[in-house]
């Protein structure tokens, strides 16, 4: 009895979380192949050296750090330095620069007549030929060693700042895809998302420059200037939910349209040019991150719990899956189908336009070009998620993981070098397979079979 | 015909089950060569399912189906068709976009090499046209033909693939009487070219016109067959119905007060053209009449959901505006659809949230749901109703069709309306469900709830109805005010003419 019902926990779990399963597998599979030695480095890399050193050297040992002169090294540096003088040690002198600044530092240290005790440097200093021989070039030193932070092995993948920057890359593809995902649910599609997000970072930069005050706008206009950007292509979906509902015309044909309008509207408005008079702080939302974790990341996260929300407790979430299941039937249980549809569309053109914003503080510029082809990107997550193109089913979570998914696979593949032209033909079947996958899940193996005897 | 020689065909003990019903048992059926068979029966008898497994679109559970003697076995469309049998359904199979041509040569394209030779088929197409003595341009869409035409079409495409036996099912129930004397004028010469006719009709004048036998089907079985001449038409109904009615429904006694909805000259299209009625407190109106007679679009108006062209609905008096279902769900009217697959149910999601959509305005605050409180009254219901539920809050579509039927009730019964429409409440249930339903509709009336039930089966409108309303044509034919004394025979009057 109880193997039986851990089977069927189990087959739950796949069939409902099979594409969190794919995912899982593929960061494993990216965590095995980008297995490395990896050197601690930064303010990680520091701490963890003036622990190493303090534990082999009492105080008042004197030690001199010896790093490059780039952020990451000053960050470690400036650790190490904090660290070994907590422990009580001396931090004889730090240099930033290239050998030959190190070589200046220790025969100044040798001219002052005072032994050293160790030289701390990072994995890319410790291996500089300047300290080669030390004992017999500069005996007053007394012939310190050069320690350096323990390497260990990790894979690539699995950094932290890789895994932000996987989330971070894919932050304006997945903000769009919430969109989309409603829209499908309510068995639609949308096409001009790509076309909006040109359209609202044209229109928000376009806002800043002229009437923000340009580069030295400040926040709170930045701010409405995003939010006229968002509203227009609120309006433009809008506009497309209109077209669905009162002419029902298919909601291909409508968004098909509206993709080439508000892509030449674009065009228009930046008159073919990048718009780039922005403040510096544009970029707060794009490049700028609170707790080490990234703006973009964390917005993209609300919208997902709130959108999870919507599709889950809310009366019109479930509005929105009854329309897209059976809309006869919604309409006849008293579901305003029209106003549910309006409502999807709406949504997804100002997500489309949240993504454009995000897109434009990134790059810190506007421009007609953004988001080609990416309505594809979009759609291929929702699908990916396990959204059915007939309507009535799919999740927002899911949504989130079908994104995932192309952002590992992306991620990952840089990471092992694969060249881009292939990188996109391993998307695309990936895409295909995953969606397979899908369908063997819900209709089996027996199906498909069938399927092709007829 | 000379005796010995096998009949055209051939159907032995034939049953077919489907999941809770037993659509077919043991049917036998004979066709000759150049004769036409009637094939009568109830809604439900099995008619439809007795067709669709001599097309092949059914395999039955047991039995045997000869073709000029030879048995086959092999069932399937493709291989009915071969073995030279068409089949016209009610609702024709044609590709609207593809003109009368294209279609009669649909998958037997003429042609030379993979070049079609559209100029032969067109000749051919012209040339059975003219046998069946009926006037098509072979080059127009289907979609710009009359209903007449396109039947026409497809006895055409029955005739140009060889078809030995043609399957006709309720071929009548769209024309016009012109349309209707020139079909038999074709089905005579299809008689005279020794091809052998099934004419299913509920239109028992036609049959006596057209038929040389007709076989009587009721309760999936095979109850009788007979030449033409050999029975009345009072037999053929008794044939037909034959069954005691007086335990399949349960007894109530109604207290029927006052009027509660009132409807008025409502009109729409083609479809209903002028139709009155009202409904009184405790009350269960029964509207009949034959498929297409304005039964189910009468009871969308009523609901909303379609525009009027004209008429007017009260409700205890107050003139009602409806636009769309929802304002007629505020007012308080429900309605169960006929078909609860296409326009009852959003099958992919669970019966929880079925149950929820006319309900949520109760089950929320502030727009989100509380689904605490919906899952106990859902629970409430359907512990109520005895409905059979699937682990994990399956898609509703995994539930039995009784089970469905149940779902839609409790969502309804929930909503607590004053007027409940039911469009066929008990088609395609088991009995004992259909008992249930019965009983949940007295129940209803017994709390003053006023209900109009839309049904094609007669004895369930004999035994459910307090008064009966007949339609013909998208008009009231006949109202027969006090139902205890009414009969089937004077039911199928009023709807037949």
């Amino acid at each position: 009895m109880a193997p039986s019902k851990a089977q069927t926990l189990l087959s739950r779990l796949l069939a409902e979380h099979g594409m969190l399963l794919v995912l899982l597998v593929l960061c494993a599979y990216y965590s095995w192949a980008t297995f490395a030695v990896q050197h601690p480095a930064g303010a990680a890399g520091g701490e963890q050296l003036a622990r190493e050193i303090s534990s082999r050297f009492p105080p008042p040992a004197r030690v001199l750090v010896v790093a490059r002169d780039t952020e990451e090294d000053a960050a470690f540096a400036g650790a190490l330095r904090q660290g070994l003088e907590a422990a009580g040690l001396e931090a004889a002198a730090v240099v930033y620069g290239q050998p030959a600044d190190a070589r200046e530092a220790l025969e100044g240290l040798e001219r002052e007549g005072r032994r050293l005790d160790a030289i701390a440097c990072n994995q890319t200093t410790a291996s500089w030929a300047v300290f080669d021989g030390l004992a017999a070039r500069l005996p007053a030193l007394g012939g310190p060693p050069v320690v350096q932070p323990a390497s260990y092995r990790w894979p690539n993948f699995l950094k932290a700042e890789n895994l932000l920057n996987v989330a971070n890359q894919i932050s304006v593809i997945a903000i769009v895809a919430i969109g989309m995902t409603l829209v499908i649910i309510a068995a639609g599609i949308d096409l001009s998302v790509g076309s909006l997000i040109a359209l609202s970072a044209v229109a928000s930069t376009l806002l800043v420059r002229d009437l923000g005050g340009g580069e030295s706008a400040t926040a709170l206009a930045m701010t409405l200037s995003c939010l006229g950007g968002i509203v227009l292509c609120g309006l433009v979906g809008l506009f497309s939910g209109a077209m669905v509902t009162a002419f029902g015309i298919p909601s291909f044909i409508v968004t098909l349209a509206m993709m080439l309008v508000a892509s030449g509207l674009a065009f228009q408005l930046a008159e073919g040019q990048s718009i780039y008079q922005v403040p510096d702080s544009f970029v707060w939302l794009g490049r700028g991150s609170t707790l080490r974790v990234p703006n973009a990341v964390l917005l993209m996260a609300v919208l997902y719990a709130a959108a999870h929300v919507l599709m889950t407790r809310t009366v019109l979430g479930r509005y929105v899956y009854a329309v897209g299941g059976n809309p006869e039937a919604a309409r006849l249980s008293g579901v305003p189908v029209r106003h549910v549809i309006l409502f999807v569309y709406g949504l997804c053109g100002a997500l489309a336009g949240s993504g454009g914003v995000v897109m434009a503080s990134q790059l810190k510029s506007g421009a007609p070009t953004y988001g080609q082809m990416y309505e594809l990107y979009v759609i291929a997550a929702v699908v990916v998620g396990g959204a059915s193109l007939s309507g009535g089913e799919g999740k927002v979570l899911g949504t989130l993981i079908g994104a995932f998914i192309i952002a590992v696979i992306q991620n990952g593949m840089n990471l092992t070098g694969v060249e881009s032209y292939t990188q996109k033909v391993v998307l695309g079947l990936v895409i295909l397979g995953a969606v397979l996958l899908d369908t063997v899940k819900k209709r089996g193996w027996s199906w498909i079979l069938r399927k092709r005897g007829a | 015909m000379e005796a010995g020689a096998a009949p055209l065909l051939e159907m032995r003990g034939i049953s077919k089950s489907f999941p809770g019903v037993r659509a077919l048992r043991e049917v036998d059926l004979e066709l000759r060569s150049g004769e036409v068979l009637a094939l009568v029966g109830e809604n439900g008898a099995g008619k439809s399912t007795l067709i669709k497994v001599l097309a092949g679109a059914h395999a039955p559970d047991a039995g045997a189906v000869r073709i000029a003697g030879a048995l086959r076995t092999v069932h399937d469309p493709v291989e009915a068709q071969r073995a030279g049998v068409a089949v016209i359904y009610q609702e024709l199979n044609l590709v609207p976009g593809l003109t009368a041509r294209e279609n009669i040569f649909l998958g037997r394209e003429r042609s030379r090499a993979g070049f079609l030779r559209a100029r032969q088929e067109a000749s051919e197409a012209r040339g059975l046209f003219e046998r069946i003595g009926v006037r098509v341009d072979p080059e127009l869409p289907c979609s710009a033909l009359t209903v007449a035409q396109q039947q026409a079409v497809e006895i055409a495409k029955a005739l140009s693939s060889m078809a030995r036996i043609i399957v006709m099912d309720e071929p009548s129930a769209t024309l016009t009487p012109q349309e209707v004397a020139r079909l038999f004028a074709i089905i005579r010469d299809l008689k005279a070219a020794g091809i052998g006719v099934i004419y299913i009709s509920h239109r028992l004048d036609e049959v006596f016109e057209v038929a040389d036998r007709v076989t009587v089907l009721r309760d999936g079985a095979c109850v009788a067959t007979r030449p033409i001449g050999a029975v009345r038409r009072e037999e053929l109904i008794e044939l037909m119905v034959g069954r005691r009615l007086d335990q399949e429904f349960p007894k109530r006694r109604a207290a029927i007060g006052g009027e509660r909805l009132a409807a008025r000259d409502l009109r729409r299209g083609q479809a209903v053209r002028g139709v009155s009625l009202s409904v009184r407190s405790g009350e269960i109106l029964g509207l009949t009449g034959l498929v297409g007679s304005g039964r189910t679009e009468t009871a969308r108006l009523l609901f909303g959901a379609d525009r009027l062209d004209g008429g007017s609905i009260e409700l205890d008096g107050r003139r009602l505006e409806l636009r769309s279902p929802r304002d007629a769900i505020r007012a308080g009217i429900g309605l169960l659809t006929e078909d609860r697959k296409a326009q009852g149910l959003v099958l992919g999601r669970s019966p929880r949230e079925n149950f929820g959509l006319p309900n949520l305005t109760r089950f929320s605050t502030a727009g989100l749901v509380r689904e605490g409180r919906e899952r106990a009254a859902f629970a409430r219901r359907s512990a109520g109703l005895g409905i059979k539920l699937p682990p994990h809050e399956a898609a509703v579509r995994n539930l039995s069709g009784g089970n469905q039927q149940k779902v839609v009730l409790a969502k309804w019964l929930e909503r607590d309306c004053e007027v409940l429409i039911f469009d066929e409440p008990t088609r395609g249930i088991d009995v004992g469900a259909k008992y249930e339903v019965y009983q949940l509709m007295n129940g209803l009336a017994a709390r003053g709830k006023a209900i109009l039930m839309v049904s094609s089966e007669l004895p369930e409108v004999l035994g459910m109805s307090d008064r009966i309303l007949v339609m013909h044509e998208g008009r009231v034919a006949g109202e027969i005010a006090d139902a205890r004394g009414a009969t089937q025979e004077r039911i199928l009057e009023l709807a037949v003419r």
